[in-house]
């Protein structure tokens, strides 16, 4: 019964999309404002039936009810109850599930909570919004049904890949969902700005937390998907350029690059057409990266439903909406009129910059996450690795921190340079302090990006507090604050990664228990090597006291086996410490009863991690910020009245 | 210049469907095509492995006929594997040449014993050196020789029971 009701509830969810959309269409052609009027329940109540939903496939793998086909083949009963939970959405269906009703649900946000956007701008909003959801609901319902039964039910499922059995799966996927459908909500913003012809700072100003807010989630999922691939995959790297990764950075760098641009709409009334072509974007980068990822057309460690008929109906959808957003986006935008003007010396040019710079690494990342399927359309087979990555999107990223961190201390509108300088002197001279250091400490032995990367985050860091610089701290707005940590979260993690790929220490050894190895400043004792049962699985650990000169640690990494389905993990063991990370991996055994241990010691990766943490924190106050003044604004006004 | 602008998203956008609809439909082709095919053997002269046959040279591959040259070691159990396909392919009459990689005669003596011997030559590559030469990166591999001694065609990985017969028509192109 659960599992029809689950299946009842999105077909009711998809009608009222489609009466929502057919409402918006016919209410603002033929200006009825009773139809109007019935459009906001209508998202509101479809935001609700998609939890509903949601909420009972749950319910489903909760309970383990194997004559659900989905559950049969991604659960298992002896799996522990965090992973049949988060299992929900480990598997293609359920993630399309958690996709529409993440859409449904920011829909119903969008039509409560919204009230600074024109009446008829925010119904045309709600009507693209019922469109997008359209399209991934009859993808849900017509090729990936996940409330399908199977008869007869199975014994038991075939259980969850035992690399998505780690706390992490209960975190990371729906944050980075929230971040990626939370962008469609700027996008139905866009075309109902080019429908209503309303792109003024008014719009920009409504669309902005929106775009905060979605940025926010997904500077957190890509975060927490990058500690989470550090950790469990056991190469002690922290970012692949595995496509499903560059799929995530892409509408993250568009995102930023809008939630800039659209400051500055909102602020100076400028950039009309690059905000809504990059909310446009921004979004469409979302899809691709969902394209990419479900139709198994790149192979990726994440992908999961390898299957062109899905495929297809994917890149149909594609099709749809991003052709058309960008067909209304040239037929509309010559109506909107060219926005206000500003001096080359002014805050405006260097978030163009800043702009230009992010889409730049965009297109990059895009050229070499697609250019396997270029080659092979012509018959060769290549794939683009770190290195292309790296060097390519390590140079301009550099002036795009140098960019970020003059911007803040330039005016509004119009500066005068000489000011400018005056104000970018301690940096500077930082800078070269720090340019002699480094030289000094580490010239010639690391390479010449970590170097640049060092020198870069060390004045970036400075200058991105300078516009605290002789303010009254109890007075600055809260959003202030907000975006000097947020830059200053860029430079530590700058700093982190540049730190990590300079001064990281690799040992890979064959041991006995009872050797002891040193590397980098650590001894490292193998005890023991014990076989151990877990929930689901059985493993061989290795119990190791660690000391730096000092009273010793013992810590513990692991290779695990997992019975259903047959696989290998390795649980790397991870030793914070202020300075750094020691990251121990348990190899095989080799002959004559020694193990093989792969052993790093990363000075200040875990700032990586902190700093992407640190411009979320700075994301998530300079929202706050923005919607108190409003508030307060608010309770002003209805206090004199 | 503005309109051009305007519309070059979409513009953009319509060859990246194309490129993903091409790409989508394209029948999906796994199997890693060798550059080395259509080239010359590199010239080597190898000791032999095994006791009770001869030992191989490049020059011995270019004899008219066209033939197998299975790379294996005894140390390989896919190599153990493709044993009866190997043997199944010399009772069709293939002549089959090897040459072992990284191992002892000892070894390649008692790994022929268990799993039985359909090789006319056998060479030994303690380090692999004709091994990289060739292009393979891996036991078992096994290239089809055409009679002038040009590779025609790279196997990865041992040969399955329902490789045999598209072997057998590789070899029989090679003519």
């Amino acid at each position: 019964m659960i599992a029809e009701t689950g299946l009842a509830a999105l077909w009711l969810a998809a009608s009222l999309a489609l009466l929502q959309l057919v409402l918006a269409l016919v209410g603002l052609k033929g200006d009825k404002p009773d139809l109007l009027a019935a459009v906001r329940p209508a998202a509101v109540a479809q935001g609700v039936l998609t939890a509903i939903a949601f909420a009972l496939l749950i319910t489903l793998f909760m309970r383990s009810d194997m004559s659900v086909l989905l559950v049969a083949t991604n659960s298992h009963s002896a799996k522990p109850w965090l992973y049949k939970f988060a299992g929900t959405w480990g598997n293609h269906e359920g993630s399309m599930l958690l996709w529409v009703t993440v859409m449904g649900v920011a829909g119903a946000a969008v039509a409560l909570f919204e009230r600074a956007l024109r009446r008829d701008t925010h119904m045309a909003t709600l009507g693209g919004q019922a469109a997008i959801s359209l399209g991934f609901y009859a993808f849900l319902l017509f090729s990936s049904n996940p409330f399908a039964r199977i008869s007869p039910a199975p014994a038991d499922g075939q259980g969850l890949n035992p690399l998505l059995q780690d706390p992490g799966l209960a975190f990371h996927p729906p944050t980075l969902y929230l971040g990626y459908v939370g962008l469609s909500v700027a996008f139905s913003f866009a075309i109902g700005a080019l429908l209503t012809r309303q792109v003024d700072a008014a719009f920009a100003r409504a669309m902005r937390p929106w775009v905060l807010g979605a940025w926010i989630l997904l500077t957190l999922g890509i975060t927490a998907g990058s500690y989470w691939a550090y950790y469990e995959l056991g190469w002690g790297g922290w970012w692949f350029w595995d496509p499903v990764e560059n799929a995530s950075l892409m509408p993250w760098l568009a995102a930023t690059a809008l939630l800039h641009s659209v400051t500055v709409l909102a602020t100076r009334d400028a950039l009309r057409a690059w905000t809504v072509m990059l909310a446009v974007v921004a979004f469409s980068m979302s899809m691709v990266g969902t394209f990419l990822v479900r139709s198994g057309i790149l192979t990726s460690v994440h992908a999961f439903a390898v299957d062109p008929e899905r495929g297809s109906f994917i890149l149909g959808l594609l099709a749809l909406y991003i052709g058309g957003a960008l067909a209304l986006f040239g037929w509309r935008i010559g109506a909107v009129r060219e926005g206000a003007p500003f001096e080359l010396v002014s805050r405006e040019t260097l978030l163009v910059v800043n702009n230009l710079l992010l889409t730049v690494i965009l297109g990059l990342v895009l050229i070499g996450t697609l250019y396997p399927l270029m080659t092979e359309a012509f018959g060769h087979k290549v794939s683009v690795g770190a290195p292309y990555f790296d060097r390519i999107a390590g140079p301009i990223a550099l002036a795009l921190m140098i960019a970020m961190a003059v911007g803040p201390l330039v005016r509004w509108r119009r500066d005068q340079a000489k000011a400018v300088s005056k104000r970018l002197l301690a940096p500077l001279c930082i800078a070269l302090l720090l340019f002699g250091l480094v030289s000094v400490l580490a010239w010639g032995r690391i390479g010449i990006l970590p170097f640049l990367g060092l020198v870069v985050a060390g004045s970036v860091g400075v200058a991105s507090l300078a516009p605290l610089w002789k303010r009254n701290l109890r007075r600055t707005p809260l959003f202030t604050y907000g975006m000097v940590i947020a830059h200053l979260g860029c430079a530590v993690s700058l700093g982190g990664m540049a730190s990590d790929s300079a001064f990281t220490v690799e040992k890979l050894v064959a041991a006995r228990p009872g050797d002891t190895i040193e590397t980098a400043g650590w001894q490292i004792r193998l005890l023991q090597i014990q076989p151990l049962a877990g929930d689901n699985w059985t493993a061989l650990q290795a119990d190791m006291d660690v000391s730096r000169n000092g009273a010793p640690v013992t810590i513990h990494p692991q290779s695990r086996f997992f019975a259903s389905p047959p696989t290998t993990t390795s649980e790397a063991a991870l030793l914070t410490r202020w300075d750094g990370q020691l990251y121990v991996v348990l190899g095989e055994e080799v002959e004559g009863g020694r193990w093989q241990l792969r052993i790093w010691w990363k000075p200040f990766v875990t700032l990586i991690w902190l700093g992407g943490i640190m411009i979320a924190l700075g994301g998530a106050l300079a929202l706050l910020g923005r919607e108190r003044r409003g508030w307060l604004m608010k309770w002003r006004a209805r206090a004199a009245a | 210049m503005r309109k051009l602008l305007i519309w070059l998203p979409l513009v953009l956008f319509l060859g990246f469907i194309a490129l993903f609809a091409s790409g989508l439909f394209q029948p999906d082709d796994r199997i890693i095509h060798s550059r080395l095919v259509g080239q010359p053997l590199p010239a080597f002269n190898l000791p032999a492995a095994a006791s009770d046959r001869p030992p191989l040279a490049s020059s011995q591959l270019a004899a008219g006929q066209p033939r197998l040259l299975n790379i294996f070691a005894s140390w390989c159990v896919p190599c153990a594997a493709e044993a009866p396909q190997l043997e199944a392919l010399r009772a069709a009459g293939v002549p089959i040449d090897a040459i072992a990689i990284r191992d002892a005669r000892a070894d390649v003596d008692a790994f022929l014993q268990r799993n039985g011997n359909p090789y006319a030559r056998i060479g030994l590559d303690a380090r692999s050196e004709v091994q990289i030469a060739l292009g393979s990166s891996g036991v078992p591999e096994t290239f089809v020789i055409d009679g002038k001694g040009r590779i025609a065609y790279q196997h990865i990985g041992e040969i399955r029971a329902d490789d045999v017969p598209m072997i057998l028509d590789r070899l029989r192109s090679a003519q």
